[in-house]
């Protein structure tokens, strides 16, 4: 007799009860995300403030000497904070090519065969745990990136040898690790444009090449420019590959040099800081929070403006 | 009904903020209350079962000793309590002649000072730090001079200390690290290292200078084996034997002070320390890396 309730024919005053208890569910369980969210911005700023006033915003942001643990402790970021931009600039630089390429390919020239595997490949490439290409990095990147470090910086005595732990590795690792979101979200926005664009291009006479570059991809600029962003978040969030990798000196972000992103700086240092030390890490947290808030934003804007497009 | 939802969420971010508000505040609560539990309460029961408080304060470097003492005399004794603290050696010694706290803990000898004062030196346990390279390496040993240059980024290239011609990469800790802050400390050169690589963990140096060649860097000394070379410092290798004479440099002791001989100590510290030179207390230095006295 139980499923008659959930029937239609079932009175309308245990039909209501279910409808509104379904509906407390959703609303709480979509609250859990709000209160994930807003507490965790609030344990940020909750922990990172202290810092700021104790040491200083100007000297933590601009001072470019990492010395926590010294007598006369220095907590300058500047450095850091240029090595996790300029990183992430150099990862999109290096796979947004190599990614847009792969969801041009996959979207519109691909023999449907080899499109079957190497669309898998690039779904297992987004499985993979970051600390397994962290491994790599080591493992097979490092002692490459190492011997061309020999070779470019034969005769200049003065340069620190990094033994392949630099910033050209960690950005190699980062170019790899943003690949899929890249190829995914492209691909989705360059299949999602209209086919009569399309065919009216081919109509016209342009080449199947043409109508990709001058046609497919303008139309789907608002999905690819989301597939770059979310690449930056990705690589502006990554710690563990680039742990292993980044050699974590902090020092300016030149290709062969040991560098400390923002990421690292947090992980590395966390278990045997203390005090004001601690608290700066909270600060970095914080400021890397920044960085993503301000990602997400754009991310926000962007897909606006798509949908307006889109109406048109 | 959206302004009804509006509300809902903004109540819920109120009730979250309080929430994590009133948490800071009793985080800060249960601080005050260890601070006041430093005033020790030591009271032996009867029959000879312990029970009361050791609080210890000291070397950030002792924390992993501390801690796993701590733990295992906890969990021989279930009625004691033992509180380690780790503010740095000197204010450990410091916190012991104040008598707020029963053991200060000290990652160096203590000064003749401190000695003349009332601290009494127990040394538990040997701190030794290897320094290894690359096994392709030919440099068998360094001088402490050496070694100071190396890590100063005033020596780069293995040539100079008669070795190939391969620059060297120097590796070594975060900062926070006790294995660095000693290295540091007993080179002379502390805040002066020009890191090429700082890795966070024992083992991430040691597999760095075991896949780098022209690498150096260093290790505490329980985790050696032949897989790279250790160094000999001033001609002194790196052996446990070598730790528990002194005569190897980059060695320090870890003291657990008293104030007074440990004999004039109440019943249950004079038990903590007879543990720490048990069998089981061996075992145990072992286990955190460290060179047991004798």
């Amino acid at each position: 007799m139980s499923d008659k309730s959930f029937s239609i024919i079932g009175n309308y005053k245990t039909k209501n009860t279910v409808e509104k208890v379904a509906h407390v569910i959703f609303v709480t369980c979509g609250l859990i995300a709000v209160v994930a969210v807003f507490s965790i911005t609030l344990y940020m700023i909750i922990s990172g403030a202290p810092a700021i006033f104790k040491v200083g915003l100007k000297d933590i942001l601009f001072g470019t000497e990492w010395k926590p643990t010294a007598a006369h402790p220095s907590y300058g970021i500047l450095y850091v904070i240029l090595t996790s931009i300029i990183g992430t600039a150099m990862a999109i630089a290096i796979g947004v090519p190599i990614g847009l390429m792969t969801a041009v390919f996959l979207a519109e020239t691909a023999p449907k065969r080899i499109a079957n595997i190497v669309r898998p490949a690039v779904e297992l490439l987004a499985g993979i745990p970051s600390v397994v290409y962290g491994l790599l990095g080591i493992l097979i990147l490092s002692p490459l990136i190492y011997k061309i470090e020999l070779a470019l910086y034969k005769n200049s005595p003065g340069h620190q040898f990094t033994g392949g732990s630099n910033l050209i590795t960690a950005v190699l690792v980062l170019a790899i690790m943003i690949l899929p979101t890249v190829i995914n979200i492209s691909e989705s926005a360059l299949k999602s444009v209209p086919s009569h664009y399309k065919h009216a291009s081919l109509a016209l006479g342009a080449s199947h090449i043409q109508t990709i570059f001058k046609v497919i991809i303008p139309a789907a600029k608002s999905g690819i420019v989301t597939a770059i962003v979310l690449g930056v978040g990705r690589a502006i969030g990554e710690a563990m590959a680039i742990n292993m990798v980044a050699g974590n000196g902090v020092n300016l972000p030149f290709p062969f040099s040991s560098v400390r992103f923002l990421t690292t700086a947090v992980v590395s240092e966390m278990g045997y800081a203390s005090g004001t030390h601690k608290q700066v890490l909270f600060t970095i947290g914080l400021v890397l929070f920044v960085f993503i808030m301000l990602i997400n934003l754009v991310l926000n804007k962007i897909m606006k403006g798509g949908k307006k497009d889109a109406d048109i | 009904m959206k302004k009804i939802k509006k509300m809902v969420v903004l109540l819920l971010t109120v009730v979250m903020m309080a929430g994590a508000l009133s948490a800071c505040g009793s985080k800060t609560d249960t601080k005050a209350d260890n601070n006041d539990n430093t005033k020790t309460s030591v009271t032996t029961a009867a029959g000879g079962k312990l029970s009361g408080t050791i609080t210890l304060a000291g070397s950030t470097s002792m924390e992993k000793l501390a801690n796993a003492a701590a733990e295992a005399f906890m969990g021989k004794y279930p009625d004691v309590q033992v509180t380690p603290q780790f503010t740095g050696s000197s204010a450990g010694i410091e916190a012991l002649l104040s008598k707020s706290v029963d053991i200060g803990n000290s990652s160096r000898s203590l000064k003749d000072e401190e000695k003349s004062k009332g601290a009494v030196e127990n040394i538990v346990a040997i701190d030794g730090i290897a320094v290894i390279v690359d096994k392709a390496n030919t440099v068998a040993n360094v001088t402490k001079d050496q070694l100071a240059k190396i890590y100063k980024g005033e020596i780069k290239n293995w040539k100079e200390l008669g070795g190939a011609d391969q620059p060297i990469v120097v590796i070594g800790r975060e900062a926070g690290s006790g294995t660095r802050d000693a290295f540091e400390e007993l080179l002379g050169i502390k805040d002066a290292c020009k890191y090429s690589n700082e890795i966070n963990s024992t083992g991430g140096v040691y597999s760095k200078v075991l896949k780098t060649p022209g690498s150096i860097g260093y290790v505490s000394l329980d985790v050696l084996d032949d897989t790279v070379n250790a160094v000999s410092v001033d001609n002194v290798k790196p052996t446990e034997e070598n730790v528990k004479s002194r005569t190897y440099l980059l060695s320090r002791p870890f003291v657990m002070a008293t104030n007074g001989e440990i004999s004039k100590q109440s019943a249950l510290v004079q038990a903590f320390f007879e543990y720490m030179k048990s069998a089981e207390g061996k075992e145990l230095i072992k286990s955190v890396g460290l060179v047991t006295v004798d």
